[in-house]
């Protein structure tokens, strides 16, 4: 492609910057339609898990119901009431979109095609990730609606306490690897992530869920307390941009977790044949995919203090911790200064696996510990009030609980 | 070097483009006929009253401030966690005294309160 613009007469520079620009709208083209088979997966999914059948109209399996549901979505009126702020208003659902299809551009999808390897990889999906929560600002502050500005500071509260432990969980992988390119992190995963750092994996997921904003973590959006949270107001593809960034960003943290801990493109033969990488990655990036919908189906909504509870005083601590262990085991293990095999990583990974274990069994007795003195506050309490309305128990109950 | 960024900012460019494209699409073909409950804001079918943007309980901005700190460390870890390897025990130790004193504002915060919601 760069040659044969340089063949027309361009200059270097020139023919590859028209490349890469063509790259990635080429990226953002395709991540944009593939939200339509995300939403219509997604769907799926959800009605097998409550008993359903899902979409099935539509073309075959219900397939186009996402394409009919856009066609319907651009034919309604498109409502801009009385005291939004125009500007700011029009361009959070646009932000919240762009904030996720960034996220692809350093994605490394085969062992050559990645939009730009950034060397910072890691920190730029930080800078990246955070753009979302300004997006939902800015929908709550423009709307001019109570509902929507509270649902906008309740879900701004939630994303940026979460996002502490997700980048330290994220710094992982960085330590692990010894780069922040997320090319070289899936080059350096001879043994995946996941076998060296199980427990990251779970800070990560969980603080991916609550940036999200998904259930159990949908607070933002609580219908019976907030209506519709910061997209109140929205009406139309405006409503649909914010839809598509939600499904979008929930198969990209599939991806992310493809990417860091799961080895990425990498697979028998994926170096010779680059195609098959990308049908690793895709394989992957569905488990980690599927496992943020699991969660989303089982799990209930929990209320806003347990959750800010939950990152501050649980995820923060906890991820600071696994990060220092890794790190210094990392440090002391002979061996790890050249890894170049599946066998060199081995013995690494499993006794990081072994120091990993030992950790979660020991947040298992505390939060077991923890968990004994609550009921027997609250078995306390129950005995102190025999006879009290219904609900009083449980809101009295603080939800981490720590004096 | 700052080359290497151009496909981002052609990407923001093209995403921007896209979403007011999208946005375009939907003026035209959606229809467009505003009536005065139409255009009021929404507030559970009663009658709006006051300013929407009133005064913001103090606790977001305690999380926010408590954010800011954490993440300025978090940013602290990054540089360290990519050559710590090079580092060798100097750098080990360094990050555990800046983790011990992390630890230990962290500990204060939590003993003062700064982390209840309520």
């Amino acid at each position: 492609m760069t040659d044969s613009l340089i063949d027309i007469g361009l200059s270097r520079g020139l023919a590859v910057l028209i490349a890469k620009t063509l790259g990635v709208f080429a990226l953002a083209t395709v991540g944009l339609l593939w939200t339509f088979f995300c939403i219509w997966a997604e769907r799926k999914v959800a009605a097998r898990f409550q008993d359903r059948l899902g979409p099935n109209r539509a073309g075959p399996f219900g397939l186009a119901q996402t394409v009919a549901d856009a066609i319907k979505i651009i034919l309604k009126e498109d409502i801009m009431h009385q005291g939004v702020d125009r500007w700011v208003f029009n361009l959070a659902p646009i932000l919240s979109v762009m904030s996720v299809l960034l996220i692809w551009v350093v994605i490394p999808f085969t062992p050559t095609l990645i939009g730009v390897d950034l060397s910072i990889g890691v920190l730029y999906l930080f800078a990246v990730g955070s753009l979302g929560s300004i997006a939902i600002l800015m929908a709550g502050w423009s709307s001019n609606n109570k509902f929507a500005l509270l649902g906008a500071f309740r879900a701004v509260a939630q994303l940026i306490s979460y996002e502490v432990p997700m980048a330290l969980a994220m710094l992982v992988p960085v330590v692990l690897a010894g780069s922040m390119s997320t090319q070289d992190i899936v080059r350096s995963q001879h043994v995946m992530y996941l076998i060296a750092a199980p427990l990251t994996v779970l800070i990560f997921i969980i603080a991916s869920m609550a940036e999200l904003g998904r259930a159990p973590f949908d607070i933002l959006e609580a219908e019976s307390e907030l209506v519709a949270g910061y997209q109140t107001e929205y009406s139309g593809f405006k409503f649909g941009l914010f839809y598509v960034g939600e499904f979008l960003h929930a198969f990209t943290v599939g991806l992310l977790i493809a990417v860091l801990f799961l080895g990425g493109w990498r697979g028998p033969f994926a170096e010779d044949v680059p195609a098959l990488g990308f049908v690793y990655l895709l394989l992957k990036s569905f488990v980690g995919y599927f496992a943020v919908m699991w969660i989303r189906m089982t799990l209930p909504r929990v209320r806003v203090d347990q959750i800010l509870d939950l990152g501050w005083k649980f995820l923060v601590p906890l991820s600071l911790v696994n990060l220092i262990v890794v790190a210094f085991l990392w440090k002391i293990l002979p061996g790890t200064d050249s890894i170049n095999s599946a066998g060199d990583a081995l013995v690494p990974s499993l006794v990081l696996l072994a120091a990993n274990i030992l950790m979660i069994a020991g947040v298992g007795m505390l939060l077991r510990e923890e968990g004994r003195r609550e009921r027997a506050r609250i078995a306390a309490r129950r005995a102190a009030q025999p006879v009290s309305e219904p609900g009083s128990v449980a809101d009295a109950a603080p939800a981490g609980a720590s004096d | 070097m700052l080359s290497e960024y151009a496909p981002i900012a052609a990407l923001l460019v093209i995403s921007v483009g896209m979403g007011i494209l999208i946005l375009f699409i939907s003026r035209i073909f959606g229809p467009f006929r505003p009536t005065a409950r139409k255009l009021a804001p929404y507030e559970s079918g009663m009658e709006p009253f006051g300013p929407a943007i009133r005064r913001i309980p103090v606790k977001f901005y305690r999380v926010a401030v408590l954010f800011i700190l954490f993440d300025i460390e978090v940013i602290f870890f990054l540089p360290w966690a990519v050559v710590f390897r090079d580092l060798g025990s100097y750098g080990l130790v360094t990050m555990g005294v800046f983790f011990f004193v992390l630890t230990v504002g962290f500990i204060y915060e939590w003993k003062v309160g700064g982390l209840e919601w309520e």
